[in-house]
């Protein structure tokens, strides 16, 4: 049997494939108007213990450059010993801190948009993944959360 | 007997691994919700990505073509590949956006168009390329929107797109080039006076950028390093000032300064040595919100500067190693040239 384990590990290691982009960049669509969709996401990133920082207006001036919306703003959110922690040990980590949703009006639908926070781990900080991953479910289910619009 | 076992096992092992059990039926409504309509819409109308449930689209383009287009995407131009999805669940993908339009999806015959690619080229450059671009490389803009007034249903695409080349058969391209696409500018060019045998030398030369090098290609994770990071020589509050007088100096307007914490804490726990300034240039913005509108994620452009053992560090995030996330290679033009701006500032402020 043992002959067979080298083989048997290179199947595994292909069978466990690297994450796409597509994986790496978390977006979600709901039917809410901007507003209802604001205020859920924000509910739902408090939800899942979070303290939502500041909500960032990147839109200013848009409607004057011919924009039909102004509606676009960035979510920062995080736990402050996760941010202390993170930012004292992986200083690297600072200007991806603390953790931020783009959300934006497309028409009657609202889109939500952020980076997978298991992407700033990949290589440079793989001992950081499994603080991550928690980081990564929480925004998956905030997400999900989004999408379902009867919750 | 002991190597039956043995292989046995092996197989076993291997069947789970190379094919996990799949339900029979995927929910592709469930899947498409998730991994779709953030971009095509909820009902197929567009919005970033092109409107699937278009009544022409549906009837002109076979499952292969978008079963293909699924799994490889399109590289450099906003349609990602969809590598973590199974055979059965791009299947139901499929499936489910087919629900919008009835009748049987049309399949075409394998055969390959014949055709002379040097006429073929003269013809594209007289009837295509006004639209789908001067080498095929695809209409100006990524078919991307952000509730901007909207005159097209869709950019024309790239021809010239391995992820294109890899979907649409030779009889696809044919068909549309024969009956176009109503609802969107693409005609019919029989009816614009080409012959069959015309459309088969356009046919041949699109096809014969399959044999070139590579224009779009997907940026890959790592190709650049995470974040930009300098060692300032001068103390906190000098590093502060100077870095304010070089984001001015490159036409950006200070909106926000704040701790990195701020928010997250009480006022009087915040830490003022790890402070970000916020700033942003509208027509920069602007710029990029047009390109792609999810570039929200960069937004707004700040460096952060900390005090820690006696040493003053400034840091931004760097939107190079950021861009391979939107697969979209007008952004990645900008994203390059953000990454210059934010060294040319932190530079200026610390040398």
């Amino acid at each position: 049997m043992k002959k067979f384990l080298p083989f048997l590990v290179l199947i595994f290691s292909l069978s466990v494939s690297n994450p796409s982009q597509a994986d790496n960049l978390l977006m979600a669509r709901t039917n809410l108007n901007f507003p209802e969709a604001m205020l859920k996401l924000q509910d739902s990133i408090r939800n899942h213990g979070y303290t939502v920082s500041r909500v960032q207006r990147v839109d200013i001036g848009l409607t004057h450059s011919g924009y039909v919306t102004d509606k676009y703003r960035v979510v920062f959110f995080g736990k402050a010993d996760l941010v202390t922690r993170l930012s004292n040990d992986y200083p690297k980590l600072i200007p991806y801190l603390p953790f931020k949703i783009a959300i934006f009006a497309e028409g009657d639908d609202t889109l939500i948009i952020a980076a997978n926070p298991l992407q700033l781990t990949d290589k440079t900080y793989p001992e950081l993944k499994p603080v991550m991953k928690k980081v990564e479910k929480d925004m998956l289910e905030i997400f999900q959360t989004m999408r379902n619009n009867e919750e | 007997m002991r190597l039956s076992h043995q292989i046995l096992s092996i197989t076993l092992i291997l069947a789970f691994f190379i094919s996990p059990p799949a339900p029979a039926d995927e929910n592709g409504a469930a899947l498409y919700a998730e991994n779709c309509a953030v971009c095509h819409g909820n009902q197929g109308k567009g919005g970033v990505g092109v409107p699937l449930a278009l009544p022409d689209f549906q009837y002109a383009v076979s499952d292969q073509f978008l079963e293909r287009t699924i799994r490889r995407g399109r590289p450099g131009r906003v349609m990602p590949a969809f590598k973590n999805l199974s055979e059965t669940q791009v299947r139901a993908i499929v499936r489910h956006i087919r629900s919008w339009a009835p009748g049987k999806p049309i399949r075409y015959p394998t055969i390959k168009v014949s055709g002379d690619p040097l006429k073929g080229r003269i013809l594209y450059k007289k009837n295509c390329a006004a639209c789908h671009g001067k080498n095929a490389k695809g209409g100006k803009g990524t078919g991307v929107t952000f509730s901007r007034p909207r005159d097209l249903p869709i950019i024309a695409p790239a021809l010239n797109n391995q992820g294109f080349l890899y979907a649409a058969s030779d009889q696809m391209i044919k068909a549309t080039l024969m009956n176009g696409r109503e609802g969107t500018p693409m005609v019919s060019f029989l009816k614009q006076g080409l012959r069959e045998q015309d459309i088969n030398d356009i046919v041949s030369f699109i096809r014969s950028f399959e044999k070139r090098a590579p224009i779009h290609a997907y940026r890959e994770p790592g190709h650049d390093k995470l974040t930009v990071a300098y060692e300032s020589p001068y103390g906190m509050k000098e590093t502060i000032a100077a870095l304010k007088r070089a984001i001015i100096g490159e036409n950006f307007r200070i909106i926000r300064i704040q701790t990195l914490d701020s928010g997250l804490v009480k006022k009087a726990q915040e830490d003022h040595n790890k402070i970000i300034i916020y700033f942003c240039n509208f027509q920069l913005l602007n710029t990029a919100l047009a390109v792609d509108p999810r570039v929200g994620l960069f937004l707004p452009c700040r460096i952060t500067v900390v005090k820690r053992h006696g040493k003053v560090m400034v840091y931004a995030l760097n939107p190079k190693h950021l861009s391979y996330l939107f697969n979209n290679d007008e952004l990645n033009k900008l994203c390059d040239n953000m990454s210059k701006v934010y060294i040319s500032i932190i530079e200026e402020a610390t040398l």
